[in-house]
């Protein structure tokens, strides 16, 4: 274990005295690499929390920039960064909050030629997008490089999310087979979002993360948590890995292809 | 017969197959929803021959694809 110098250990005091936490959790923290790919609303909690959490190693992945409709919800970013690489933007909120960790930026959108490699070096993946080609992408090589990560969707006054451990629990695949048809599912810029929705939903994401690495607890696997923020039910359903998995069962998947690709070869 | 959809009872007439629970459900667009019947997804292509009976637990997963 690391020495911690007395400005950690009083930085990190909440997480020590923290029992299932402690300073061996804390030091598992500041060890761990987590890749958040999107620094958008899911994204924006989620990289605040982690980099106050002291987590070491931390890469954002967005190809975006900030536009003005955007803060409504994406916390990270500031009206002064309108303009500015949200993977940058993002970066500068993190360090200010803890000038300790590592922040990795990557400038560009995932597609199935820069994933593979985009999560092998780290030890959790969050899926902040907001689209379904990059959801099942993200499961796909996540299951194919065998890491763990959290899955996270948000709509109106809705969220669901679900952690996965490739080759254990059940995998997105497992429970939504493949994307729906274009334009059949609402999104969030055709039916909107209502802001702090994308906060409750990274929260929990971060949490999952946090949790995983320190070994705390249990984390969503094989259950797909959702709720609706207008009655603030929240409900698990409960399931298994489908051996018949398209993704992580029998034959699975060998290798990553971009869901355009694998949409058109599933009408065959 | 009574059921259980995403967690509430529910009484139907008859049994029936996933197919009509989803028309019965006012289900508009079936490929945006993921099925579970006890724990155990159902294929799309056996919503037509497979049959809701009494006690089952469904569950309507549906997609929510946002995040940004
Ligand atoms: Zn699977």
């Amino acid at each position: 274990m690391r020495d911690f110098s007395d400005e950690e250990l009083e930085r990190y005091s909440r997480h020590i005295i923290l029992e299932d936490v402690g300073i061996e959790g804390q030091d598992k923290i500041m060890d761990s690499k987590i890749l958040i790919i999107g620094a958008g609303g899911l994204g924006s909690p989620v990289a605040l929390y982690l980099a106050a959490a002291g987590v070491g190693e931390i890469g954002i992945v967005d190809g975006d920039v900030v536009d003005l409709s955007n803060l409504q919800r994406q916390v990270i970013h500031a009206t002064k960064d309108i303009g500015v690489p949200k993977c940058e933007s993002a970066r500068a909120k993190m360090i200010a909050i803890n000038p300790h960790i590592k922040v990795n930026t990557y400038k560009k959108f995932v597609d199935a030629s820069n994933l593979l490699e985009l999560v092998s070096g780290y030890d959790f993946i969050i899926d902040g997008t907001d689209n379904f080609s990059a959801k099942f992408l993200i499961n796909d090589a996540c299951v194919l490089a065998n890491k763990p990560y959290s899955h996270g969707g948000i709509l109106r006054f809705g969220g669901q999310t679900m952690t996965i451990k490739p080759n254990e629990s059940a995998c997105y695949a497992c429970v939504f087979d493949r994307p729906p048809p274009k334009d059949a599912v609402p999104t969030c810029s055709s039916a909107g979002i209502l802001g702090a929705i994308a906060g409750m939903l990274g929260t929990i994401q971060a949490t999952e993360a946090l949790k995983y690495i320190v070994g705390a607890g249990q984390p969503l696997y094989n259950s797909l948590l959702s709720f609706d923020a207008k009655t603030m039910n929240f409900r698990k359903i409960n399931f298994k890995k489908n051996p018949k998995c398209r993704v992580c069962g029998g034959e699975g998947i060998k290798e990553l292809k971009d869901y355009e690709a694998v949409v058109c070869e599933s009408k065959i | 017969m009574n059921i259980k959809i995403n967690g509430e009872n529910r009484e139907i007439e008859k049994e029936i197959t996933i197919t009509e629970l989803l028309v019965l459900e006012k289900v508009k667009m079936p490929e945006t929803v993921s099925v579970q019947v006890n724990d155990e997804f159902i294929d799309q292509d056996s919503y037509e021959n497979t049959k809701i009976k009494d006690g089952d637990d469904i569950n309507f997963l549906y997609f929510m694809g946002g995040g940004a």
